[in-house]
């Protein structure tokens, strides 16, 4: 037998969403439940936040080619994402600290990753592409899901401490069928830990449709767990940081957790490893295509006067240019010496290894002595 | 000295732990309010409170989960498996995340996380209640795994557990927790062995016997029933199955020549496996016959009233101390059988 699998949720009704402060072509509509959040965010900031997507679309085509011309072992890409990972991004304080999945260089880039943060994982230098306390985010999580429970390990610590600081969460639709999701949404709820869930909907994990992980808006089932959730426009940026701040704001105030679906697609393969052609068809993506992210906000701020050409071709200049550094970065890296696999196993000594690390050191001296 | 059972040195370990370091925080099923199902934590909720002693819901991937989330903002916490068969719920968060984000981020985020683990049978315990998985977690670097086998070495290995910048997996032989022994509770951790050393519990010049956990008190029974006979066997508790204390173990290998390893877990791929593979490695040329393995047979673990076919007891061990010896034993002759196959 094989799974009932047409969704409810389905594409047609996903891009009928409600929630959005922009829609599709970049016309402003009135969100009674949103608008207050951004209140505050004028042209410039807008200016801004376009500017960020354009860059993170740029260091992401760049992944993608460094990956193509053999420098990465693989990349995963966010092209489609900018929106709802600016979004909700740019909506958090120093402060807090992100558990992310492989997937989120965009909140790598809010956050302030340098050049080679984005790539050190994926050339296979690293098995965390950065310090985790320089940019408040752990190190990005390829196991589906496990994510999530670290945030909220790291909530109750914040209660614990009493500390006004918000842990966030970040995973895909795929990751709501896993074990791990569920159980850090009963523990964030059973302690009220100061957590937010942000699933990004981008309607695919890998070859499988949403609607085999499930046959209900995934937003739905956080209030089964007494946590309210917002599903709103994921493709529209304005929304998503209006979505962050009240989902932060319910936090900070010590109401427990809140969730977030971003409803948002991913344009692109999976990872560069992928072939979405086999699973998906054209016409699917030419839709979504039409709720580009970026051309959305720049409907916007054209119509209301507020973007010229050359403002535009300045912020193409800025994306060149950390493109360019990224690539820099990736191949100038340095891979570290041949013991160097042994650093760090342990953070004590442990005669087992230290024995196997003497043997092999033995082994390698063996062929400068030859 | 005081004299105490197991499960109130363990309880004593944890109390001075939490004294010791308010960043320590239990976390577990019914560790709260119960002391767990098997009291361990007894009274600790009353002294420390609900946000140190925290009853969780009842998952064991979520405890492991966030365990680590709090080992993020520099907590250090102990975690309770109910029991042994459930700890494969957490598998993943144990081999793939505890084990490995000191590695990974080389070092900047430190997992000093201890898994507490009810452990092994001989009990007559129900399904799922009596396994012994220590050979998973030994095979997963990152990882230090521990076995205690009497009271004052659990009050000692638990804080040096606890202590540990490393995850400890620690092994709680559950036939043991109502034993009772001398535990020393004023005497500082610091002039302690460390926790990785082996222990010699019985000298002996004949074979060594290699083993851990509950199976050390069955390992020195068989011992003292040998010297009837006039045979004098080494007990060698290793209390650290990773990293194993092969210096210990070597010493006393180069010594008798012959070595029986002995454990409850079955036997393909398991501990007895490896201390045997390194012994060989180590000290072949002083090997006066092959060692033997005593072990749990590879098999789901039997209901109760088989597991005493199951776990190795005196018999078996003695069996294979004269197979090591080269006396009269079970096998005799089985040689020859297994050349015509
Ligand atoms: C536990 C686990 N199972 C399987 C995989 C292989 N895998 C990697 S990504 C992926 C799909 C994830 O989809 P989703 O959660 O929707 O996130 P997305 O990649 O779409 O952002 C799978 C199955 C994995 N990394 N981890």
């Amino acid at each position: 037998m094989s799974p009932h699998t047409s969704p409810i949720v389905d594409t047609q009704n996903d891009l009928e969403l409600t929630e959005r402060i922009l829609a599709p072509d970049g016309t402003r509509v009135p969100n009674p439940q949103l608008d207050r959040w951004i209140a505050d965010i004028d042209f410039q900031t807008m200016r801004e936040l376009h500017r960020d997507m354009v860059v993170l679309r740029r260091i992401d085509s760049e992944g993608v080619a460094l990956q193509r011309q053999g420098q990465l072992g693989l990349w995963a890409p966010c092209n489609g994402q900018e929106a709802a990972q600016i979004g909700t991004g740019r909506a958090l304080a120093p402060r807090d600290f992100v558990f992310p999945s492989y997937r989120e260089t965009g909140v790598m880039y809010t956050r302030g990753a340098e050049p080679g943060d984005y790539v050190r994982m994926w050339r296979g230098e690293d098995g965390a592409a950065y310090d985790p306390s320089r940019l408040n985010i752990a190190p990005l999580q390829i196991i589906i899901g496990a994510q999530t429970l670290h945030a909220v390990g790291y909530g109750m610590g914040i209660l614990h401490d009493g500390a006004d600081e918000v842990a966030v969460t970040y995973f895909g639709d795929g990751a709501t069928s896993q074990g791990d999701v569920n159980e850090a949404m009963i523990f964030a709820s059973s302690y009220r830990a100061p957590v937010v869930f942000v699933c990004q909907n981008n309607h695919w994990a890998i070859s499988e449709p949403v609607g085999l992980q499930s046959q209900y808006p995934l937003a739905g089932r956080a209030p089964g767990f007494g946590i309210p959730s917002l599903r709103v426009d994921g493709n529209d940026v304005l929304a998503c940081m209006a979505a962050m701040r009240w989902a932060l704001d319910h936090t900070r105030s010590g109401k427990g957790p809140a969730y977030l679906e971003a409803v948002t697609y991913r344009m692109g393969p999976h990872t560069t490893a992928d072939d979405p052609k086999r699973y998906r068809d054209d016409a699917e993506l030419a839709q979504w295509r039409e709720r580009d992210p970026i051309t959305r906000l720049e409907a916007y701020l054209r119509a209301a006067g507020e973007l010229t050409d050359e403002h535009l071709v300045s912020v193409q200049k800025a994306a060149d240019d950390v493109a360019r550094e990224m690539r820099a970065a990736c191949i100038g890296m340095q891979t570290r010496p041949a013991l160097a696999v042994f650093d760090r196993v342990y953070a004590e000594p442990h005669s087992g290894l230290q024995r196997q690390r003497d043997d092999y050191a033995a082994y390698l001296a063996s062929f400068e002595e030859a | 000295m005081t004299t105490m059972t197991m499960g109130k040195a363990l309880n004593a370990g944890l109390r001075q732990a939490m004294l010791d370091d308010e960043k320590v925080v239990l976390m577990g099923e019914d560790i709260g309010t119960l002391g767990g199902v098997f009291r361990i934590t007894d009274g600790l909720k009353d002294e420390f409170g609900a946000k140190r002693v925290i009853d969780t819901p009842l998952a064991e991937s979520g405890i492991v989960g966030t365990a680590v989330g709090l080992a993020f903002r520099g907590y250090r916490p102990v975690v309770e498996i109910q029991f042994d068969g459930f700890i494969y719920p957490a598998f993943d968060q144990i081999v793939s995340q505890v084990a490995k984000l000191h590695y990974r981020t080389q070092g900047r985020v430190k997992m000093p996380i201890t898994i507490r683990v009810p452990w092994a049978g001989g009990i007559g315990a129900a399904e799922h209640h009596s396994e012994s998985p220590e050979a998973y977690f030994v095979h997963t670097a990152g990882l230090r795994v521990i076995a205690v086998s009497d009271p004052q070495d659990a009050y000692r290995c638990l804080r040096q557990a606890i202590a540990s910048d490393d995850p400890v997996l620690f092994f709680e032989p559950k036939r043991l927790y109502h034993h009772k022994g001398e535990v020393d509770l004023e005497a500082p951790l610091a002039d302690a062995p460390p926790m990785g050393l082996a222990r010699v519990v019985r000298q002996g010049a004949d074979a060594t016997i290699i083993t851990y956990g509950a199976m050390v008190s069955t390992a020195l029974d068989a011992a003292a029933a040998a010297e009837d006979e006039g045979v004098s066997l080494e007990v060698i508790d290793l209390r650290s199955i990773s990293p194993v204390d092969y210096e210990t173990v070597s010493a006393s290998v180069r010594r008798t020549g012959r070595v029986v390893v002995a454990h409850e877990a079955s036997r393909e791929a398991g501990v007895a496996a490896e201390v045997i593979a390194s012994i060989t490695e180590y000290c072949f040329e002083y090997l006066e016959a092959a060692p033997v393995r005593v072990t749990g047979h590879d098999i789901p673990y039997p209901p109760a009233k088989l597991e005493k076919f199951h776990l190795p007891d005196l018999d078996r061990i003695l069996d294979a101390v004269d197979r090591v010896l080269d006396r009269p034993h079970s096998l005799s002759g089985a040689d020859a059988k297994g050349d015509q196959r």
